[in-house]
Order: C-alpha cells, then sequence, then structure tokens
C-alpha cells in the first residue's frame, strides 16, 4: 500500500501534545523560584525582572504567536506606567484601581495602534508602530500632567484593596508576582485556546486562513489589543514597584529593548521571554557598575545570538531536547 | 433549452443554472492583460475545468473570482449577488472556497490540526480565548473522518510541513472540504501526486461534488476527461474555446495551443 510505505518514510511524529511532565516540572521549579527569591535576592531587582518578563511574555504573545512584530510597545508601556502614577499621585486611586486605569489606557490605545497597523505587514507594520510610538513619545513630552523630563516621581506605593500595605517590600513583591503569574497563565492560556489556534494559524500561512473565510483582521487586532493590555499591566506595576513613570518607559530604545529580550530568550517560547528578561536586567544592572558601555556589550551578545542560536536560548534548549528524544 | 443561449436571452433560466458568474473580468498588471474579457458561467453541480497552457491565467482568474486579487474590470455574481467588492474572507463565508496552486497548509500544525482550523470556523471555538484547546476535541470524530477521506489516517499527529508534497494537497483537499463549501475551486489539485494517489483524489473530488459546484484548474488532461462536465481553455488571458471535453479536445485551436503542451 502506498499509505504504509510513505507512512514509515516520515519520522514518528511526536506523541498528540498536552501538558508533558517537562511542563509540570518546569512549573513546580519556576513557582519555588518565584516564592524563594525575595530571600535569596534583592527584591526589587527581581520585581523589576517579572515586570519585564511579563512585557516580554505580552510583546511575544504578538510576534512569537501570530507573527506581527511592533516596534512600538514602549507606549503601551510607558503609556500605563504614566496613567497608573498620574492617577495615584493626583487622584489618589488605590494602587488596584491605578492599574486597571493604566491597562485600560494600554488596551485603549492598543486598538487604535492596532486598527492603524494591522492592514500592513511586515516591515510597514514594524515601521507604523514606530510612528504612532514616536507620535505618542512627542506628547508624554509635551504636556503637561506628565512632568517632562522629570517624569512623575514619588509615586506613593499605597494600599493594596485598603489593607495591605505596598510600603513594605515583602508585600510588595508577592503582589508582583501574582501580577506576573496572573499575566503569563493568560498568555499561556490564550495560546492554547481554539483562539489560540487561529493566531496560529494566521502566523503559518495567513493566505490560507483567509481562504477558508477568517476575518484575520478581526484576529491580528484581537492579539494586538490583549498584548497592548498586558503591556500596560507590566508597565503600570512597575510604576508602583519603582514609586516612578518617566519617558525612558515610553522611548524607542525601551521597545528596542523588549525585542531584544524575545529573541534572546526565544520566540513563540512561552519561557523564552522571561529568561531574555533576566538576561538583559541581569546584565544592565551588573554593566551599570562596572565601566563598560552597557549598550555596546548588550549589542554584541544580541549578534552573536542572533548569529549562533537563531531560536534563542530557551529555543535552542527545547529543539536540543526534542533531538534527543 | 439549448446550452448557447446567451444569458441576457434567457435570465430565468440562467438564474436557476448558473451558480457564479463573471463577466467581463479583466485584470491587468502593469499594463499587461493576464485576464482579459474573460465570461464564466460555473453551472450549479457541475465540475467545471479551467485548462490551458502556463502563463494563461488560470490562477489569476481563481484569484479573482475569490477576490485574492480585484479586478481591473468586470463582475462577479454569486447566487445572483454581486460580489465583485467584496473581501476574500467574505468570499469564503458565503461558500466559495478556493484552494493554492503553491500547496497551502498550516506546516507547524498537525495534519488533524490543520483539519480542525477549518472546522472551528463556522462555530463558536474559532473565537474563544479562555477555553483550553481540549475544547477542539469535539472537532475529532469529523475531523478523522475528513483525514481518512483522503488517506492520511496514518499522518494524522504528523506536522503538516514534513509531509511530501502531494500529501500536502491531499491534506489541503480535506481542508477545504471541511467547511462544506458551495462552492470548490481547486488549482491543480493533483499536482505532485504520485501515480497511484491520482485516481483516488479523483475519485474523491466526484464523490465531494455530488450536491456541490467544483471548478478545478488540472494539467492532467485524463482527469480532465474522466471527472469534468464542462471545460474552459484559457490562452494569454483570453477564453479559446468551451463546451464539454469532446468538443474542445477536437478544436483545432486547442489543439495548437496544446502542442508539445500534453503531457502523459
Ligand atoms: N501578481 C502578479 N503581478 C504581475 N504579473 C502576474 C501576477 N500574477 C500573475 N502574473 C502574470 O499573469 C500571467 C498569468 O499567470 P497565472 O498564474 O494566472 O497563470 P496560470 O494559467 O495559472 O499558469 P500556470 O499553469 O503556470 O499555473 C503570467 O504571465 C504571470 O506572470
Ligand atoms: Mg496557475
Amino acid at each position: 500500500m502506498a499509505t504504509q510505505t510513505a507512512a514509515t518514510a516520515v519520522a514518528p511524529a511526536p506523541e498528540a501534545k498536552g501538558t508533558s511532565t517537562r511542563t509540570i516540572a518546569l512549573a513546580i521549579v519556576g513557582l519555588l523560584i518565584l516564592l524563594a527569591a525575595p530571600f535569596v535576592i534583592y527584591p526589587v531587582f527581581v520585581m523589576k525582572v517579572l515586570c519585564f518578563a511579563l512585557f516580554a511574555a505580552a510583546f511575544n504573545l504578538l510576534l512569537g504567536y501570530v507573527g506581527l512584530l511592533s516596534f512600538g510597545h514602549a507606549a503601551f508601556f510607558g503609556g500605563a506606567a504614566y496613567i497608573c502614577a498620574y492617577s495615584i499621585k493626583a487622584w489618589n486611586f488605590p494602587p488596584e484601581i491605578a492599574i486597571l486605569a493604566g491597562t485600560l489606557f494600554a488596551a485603549a490605545l492598543g486598538a487604535v495602534i492596532g486598527y492603524l497597523a494591522i492592514r500592513r505587514q511586515g516591515i510597514y507594520f514594524a515601521m507604523i508602530t514606530l510612528a504612532l510610538s514616536q507620535m505618542f513619545f512627542f506628547v508624554c513630552l509635551q504636556a503637561p500632567f506628565t512632568g517632562g523630563e522629570d517624569g512623575i516621581q514619588g509615586v506613593p506605593r499605597g494600599k493594596l484593596l485598603g489593607f495591605i500595605d505596598l510600603g513594605d517590600s515583602l508585600a510588595m513583591y508577592y503582589f508582583v508576582a501574582a501580577v506576573f503569574l496572573f499575566g503569563f497563565l493568560a498568555i499561556w492560556r490564550i495560546v492554547n485556546s481554539p483562539f489560540g489556534n487561529i493566531l496560529k494559524a494566521i502566523r503559518e500561512n495567513e493566505q490560507r486562513a483567509i481562504s477558508l473565510g477568517y476575518r484575520v483582521d478581526h484576529y491580528k487586532l484581537g492579539a494586538f489589543v490583549i498584548s497592548a493590555a498586558l503591556t500596560g499591566l507590566a508597565g503600570a506595576v512597575k510604576a508602583i514597584v519603582f514609586q516612578l513613570a518617566s519617558l525612558t518607559d515610553v522611548g524607542w530604545q525601551m521597545s528596542g529593548e523588549v525585542i531584544l529580550m524575545t529573541l534572546l530568550g526565544g520566540i513563540g517560547t512561552l519561557v523564552g521571554p522571561v529568561a531574555g528578561a533576566a538576561l538583559v536586567v541581569s546584565l544592565e544592572n551588573y554593566l551599570a557598575t562596572s565601566s563598560f558601555p552597557v549598550p555596546v556589550v548588550i549589542g554584541t551578545i544580541f549578534v552573536a545570538c542572533v548569529l549562533m542560536f537563531r531560536r534563542g536560548i530557551v529555543g535552542e534548549i527545547n529543539a536540543f531536547l526534542d533531538r534527543k528524544k | 433549452m439549448t446550452q448557447t443561449a446567451p444569458a441576457a436571452a434567457a435570465p430565468a433560466a440562467a438564474a436557476t443554472n448558473i451558480v457564479l458568474s463573471a463577466t467581463e473580468l479583466t485584470k491587468e498588471f502593469k499594463g499587461f492583460l493576464a485576464v482579459n474579457n474573460v465570461h464564466l458561467s460555473i453551472r450549479e453541480g457541475s465540475i467545471h475545468a479551467l485548462i490551458g497552457p502556463n502563463g494563461a491565467g488560470k490562477t489569476t482568474c481563481f484569484n479573482l473570482l475569490t477576490k485574492f486579487l480585484q479586478p481591473t474590470r468586470g463582475r462577479i455574481v454569486f447566487r445572483g449577488e454581486d460580489i465583485t467588492r467584496l473581501k476574500p474572507a467574505e468570499i469564503a463565508r458565503r461558500g466559495i472556497v478556493r484552494s493554492f496552486q503553491i500547496s497551502a497548509v498550516f506546516p507547524n500544525l498537525s495534519v488533524l490540526d490543520n483539519v480542525r482550523i477549518a472546522l472551528q470556523r463556522p462555530g463558536r471555538l474559532a473565537t474563544q480565548f479562555w477555553r483550553p484547546d481540549t475544547a477542539l476535541n469535539v472537532l475529532n470524530a469529523r475531523a478523522e473522518e475528513l483525514v481518512e477521506q483522503v488517506g492520511l489516517q496514518a499522518f494524522i499527529r504528523h506536522q503538516a510541513g514534513e509531509l511530501p508534497y502531494g500529501r500536502k494537497r491531499a491534506l489541503e483537499l480535506a481542508t477545504t472540504l471541511a467547511l462544506e463549501p458551495d462552492v470548490m475551486l481547486l488549482d491543480e489539485p493533483m499536482a505532485g501526486m504520485a501515480h497511484e494517489d491520482i485516481g483516488q483524489i479523483a475519485a474523491l473530488i466526484r464523490r465531494a461534488a455530488v450536491g456541490r459546484t467544483v471548478v478545478m484548474v488540472e494539467h492532467n488532461l485524463h482527469v480532465v476527461e474522466d471527472l469534468c462536465d464542462q471545460v474552459t481553455v484559457l490562452q494569454r488571458g483570453e477564453i479559446l474555446a468551451e463546451g464539454n471535453y469532446d468538443s474542445v479536445s477536437r478544436d483545432p485551436r486547442v489543439r495548437e495551443a496544446y502542442m508539445g503542451q500534453e503531457d502523459d
């Protein structure tokens, strides 16, 4: 039979995916690290890593699972940080409401920028997102409420739900960890959902998805808004952790940084952006105290990584483990 | 009723008979006429072949009919509705589903998932982002049936990208059939298939064509003769001949156009 001979010619397929033991083990280890980290490492540093990890994971939802390279995600990150910081300082919003406000703002901004960018492909998509986020940067630079070059400083952390004092660094840490976990699990759920299946189909072959009757623009916009919202969540929380919202968070360098983290860690893997964020934040922290010029070192590492490990750290590890099986 | 009666002369008869039609269909690429003033009338329930030498404009016709390209001129009507201005996804949603000449699968998804992507579309399962993907298992029985129809059951868990070319085509056919389209436009569905599989796929198309309309581009004239009720021959973007296989194959202009082209 033709079918049978050909069947043996193709390598045996991996078994139906699902939660493998590898995934479960990884999840347990990750959770333990998350719980124990503030007792081993300086909490503010871990919180910074977690904020950027969520940022990168949200960015990767778009790049890794829909195939859209946004060069404007700083607008969502920094925009949400401004809204969160301002609403606390000016209106005495409690932290949870301020974070919600920042997130919703990022989602709305994502809807506008996404709507304008989604019709374009590839590099044009990236350029439109960059242009629009730069426009937003100049708004932030000029608008009086952002505090211009100084940013919004000394944002009080406040009391979560009215009774958990976020001034306490452990309380603050576990709150950030919970937000990160929420965002990460949300992305995991979306990626492995019926909707996520369609996103992958669009990434794999957009023309075919259209010919099957999918209004791909709607799916892309949906993913863009979700990605922007989760990016905003990360930015808003970061504003509370550092009690600061500034132009650094909305600049194009920030958009570049998140691309770097995602590429280093591994596009289209769930853990990759987290690893990439941890690596980049650690390097920056380490280099900040040395005399090396930070951008040069990071740029060099980036180029080396792109040349040697195209799939990123986690992508290469996954590929290695798959080969061994 | 005569077959040659122009639509204008017998509008009532045409309306009941013709499912998809194109008038004065024209596509210009920077001054080059890839499709020039083509009239097509696809009869309900027929298998209609679109043949012609390489570069004749067959794929361009498909792209126009499914709106992947916007025609420079002309009008496309589906079941009495002017669909000339619709977007391609809307065409598919009305039941006109195409396949691609360069096999179009989702390479990093399994064979099963490829078919499930199509099955997901009509219901609510396409937009549910809060449910686990195990929710899609309700589609498995139907998906497996379709995969079996095209003889790919042994490959169901394989990544589509790993399949040899001919089997990708079979998978694409299964995915197209999953939507239960009213009109199927198949662009060289047999290309790259092993000789022994061609008969199987031809039989499948014949079975699938019951209750629907098929338009297919096909280079293999034996398949065309065997399968198709109506043949339109294109050459340099224009219709050269039209009719059933026998009349078309006897046409001297067609024979000339196919000189040296007719393979096996
Ligand atoms: N997007 C495009 N831009 C410019 N020219 C095009 C484009 N698409 C097709 N053409 C030209 O139009 C003509 C018809 O192409 P088409 O693909 O429709 O031919 P075909 O009949 O499907 O041929 P084949 O049998 O090789 O598939 C060719 O000369 C081709 O080069
Ligand atoms: Mg063609």
